[in-house]
């Protein structure tokens, strides 16, 4: 039950992104000019007879952003009641801060009229706290908890590290990107201004090509990291079906990329090449995580054992066995 | 674990130096305008000189775009027509023409308690391109029987941008610096848009349906007169006026 609310967050959180994508795309950012208000009223009594144009846009995302909020309370107490890894407990309360930590930049952002360095700031952390919430769905799973024999290659882990860690880099270079206006400038896809290196420099230019440059790496990781799984652990499904999914997903990643710049940044297609983003990464994570697994079974320290009787106790132990109370 | 913690606390100071680096000082500071030199005076209208132009347009202006308007009711379904792009038999509306250069500190001008006005009607900003004093007040009031949100974006002066909930409802801003031009948008209605120009003096005009503009109590000298459009950019022109002169020039914009 509990994974599964665990789940159901992340659900909620993805919504959320799509709904901060869709304020960026549609310029909505500032339609509501103050924080935590809306218009001066309490943001849950504004009537939604005024939810026009671009209120509707960000008068949702606040909503979600704090229906999302209340949701990661719940689940960092419920963690902390019920989960015996200390490391899980203080996850759930490190995914707390990071919300909102998140909300607050969020208010920042509104009350400096989008500075990209705050909304950089606020499009980065929301990874994080996405990538909070999967890794809590992750090692809440029986297929976490019920591993007996976790894979141990060491080169699976560094080449899934490393390929996460250019996703979240990458996500970085297209927030920065989306902040700075630099989506169109180059205006072709998959050419530069009719070349394979754009003939003129600038600094949006620059972020904007760095960007295309990442999608070849972050492909070029995925691809190493499937194929390294696929070659050597091909019957390991807790390995391989992320694997499939992490191919199909960066292969409409690129896709809705380009057809970001061929659409001229269409709102749909742009917010829908945001939220597949964050499925990019949430998905990596998820499958680095599990490379990874041997080494956390080390590390659980279960610190709340269950009142037991002596006969449940192992041998050697010091007590009795097979006399009940 | 507490490696973790670490990372995460540097992540977040990180985080707040980002943020702290965003705020532009330049924005947040009061700028001024030039102060008078201690000889400076007021112009003599008895040798004032008056100029007058038009500016037209050459080549065939590109559509304005259509407006939609269904994402708010209160606006109304018709469909309009952006207005960027007003021309009349070549003649082009909605130009900011000002004396960009040549008065420098020589002149006091005083400067006018009477608002300029910018209403909110059927969803539009009207008028569309305006000039004010620096200091000036400038009145924004909202004619709609729905929201808005004025959001005037300014390089030089500070930033701003609040909400109109109710009609009828007005708010008075001013600006501490010379600035052409400031842009205004509404972010509810995102084709809402005016464009306005702040200046030290009283030369400036916005061209009207012929095209035409009239600068007057222009004190003798030589100036560059400069003619902003906001989709044709900016032109100048070096003019010399003698005094109780009166001068015809015209700016020319040319679309492919």
């Amino acid at each position: 039950m509990h994974h599964r609310y665990a789940q159901f967050v992340v659900l909620c959180t993805v919504l959320l992104i799509a709904a901060g994508g869709l304020v960026t795309s549609t310029g909505s950012g500032l339609s509501v000019p103050d924080w935590p208000t809306t218009y001066g009223w309490n943001m849950f009594t504004f009537p939604m007879s005024k939810w026009v144009g671009g209120i509707r846009y960000e008068h949702s995302h606040r909503l979600i952003a704090s229906t999302v909020g209340f949701l990661t309370i719940i689940l960092a107490i419920w963690t902390w009641k019920i989960e015996p890894r200390r490391w899980v407990r203080r996850l759930g309360f490190t995914a707390l801060g990071a919300v909102i930590l998140q909300g607050l930049l969020g208010g920042l952002t509104v009350m400096f009229f989008l500075p990209p360095a705050i909304s950089i700031g606020h499009a980065s952390l929301a990874q994080l706290f996405f990538c909070l919430t999967v890794t809590m769905a992750t090692v809440t799973s029986s297929t976490w908890r019920n591993t007996v024999d976790p894979v141990d290659d060491q080169m699976l882990r560094r080449v899934a590290t490393v390929t996460t860690v250019l996703i979240y880099v990458q996500i970085i270079v297209g927030a920065t990107m989306r902040h700075n206006d630099a989506g169109l400038a180059i205006p072709d896809f998959p050419l530069a201004f009719g070349h394979v290196l754009p003939p003129d420099w600038n600094a949006r230019i620059a972020i904007h090509f760095a960007h295309r440059i990442g999608a070849v790496v972050v492909s070029l990781g995925i691809l190493a990291t499937a194929g390294h799984i696929f070659y050597h652990h091909p019957r390991r499904m807790e390995l391989t079906r992320p694997a499939f999914a992490l191919l199909f997903l960066v292969a409409m990643q690129v896709t809705l990329g380009a057809f970001v710049i061929w659409s001229g940044k269409n709102p749909a297609i742009n917010t829908a090449h945001v939220v597949n983003g964050a499925l990019v990464l949430g998905t990596s994570l998820m499958l680095t995580l599990r490379c990874h697994r041997i080494g956390f079974e080390r590390l659980v320290q279960p610190i709340r054992t269950p009142a037991v009787s002596g006969w449940d106790l192992p041998q050697g132990s010091g007590h009795r066995h097979g006399a009940r109370p | 674990m507490s490696r973790i913690y670490r990372v995460l606390a540097c992540v977040v100071v990180l985080a707040g130096l980002a943020a702290c680096s965003g705020t532009d000082s330049s924005k947040s500071a009061e700028p001024s305008s030039p102060a008078a030199a201690p000889d400076a005076r007021k112009v003599d209208a008895g040798t004032a000189a008056t100029l007058k132009g038009k500016v037209v347009l050459e080549g065939t202006a590109p559509e304005n775009p259509i407006i939609k308007m269904a994402s708010d009711p209160a606006c109304g379904n018709a469909e309009v027509r952006g207005e960027s792009y007003l021309v009349d038999n070549g003649a082009l509306e909605n130009v900011f023409v000002h004396i960009k250069d040549g008065l420098g500190n020589k002149y006091i001008f005083d400067t006018p308690t009477e608002p300029v006005k910018l209403d909110q009607k059927s969803c539009h900003y009207v008028p569309h391109v305006v000039g004010v004093r620096v200091t000036q007040p400038l009145e924004i009031s909202n004619s709609d029987s729905t929201l808005h949100n004025v959001h005037g974006m300014p390089e030089t002066n500070r930033e701003f941008n609040f909400g109109q909930v109710i009609a009828g409802i007005k708010n008075t801003v001013s600006f501490t610096a010379p600035e052409v031009m400031i842009p205004f948008k509404c972010d509810v209605h995102s084709w809402m848009n005016a464009y306005i120009g702040v200046v030290s003096h009283p030369y400036f005009a916005v061209t009207d349906k012929a095209g035409t503009f009239e600068l007057k109590t222009v004190p003798p000298g030589t100036y560059t007169i400069e003619a902003w459009h906001e989709k044709l950019g900016r032109q100048t022109q070096s003019v010399t006026l003698g005094e109780k002169d009166s001068k015809e020039i015209t700016f020319t914009f040319k679309v492919q």
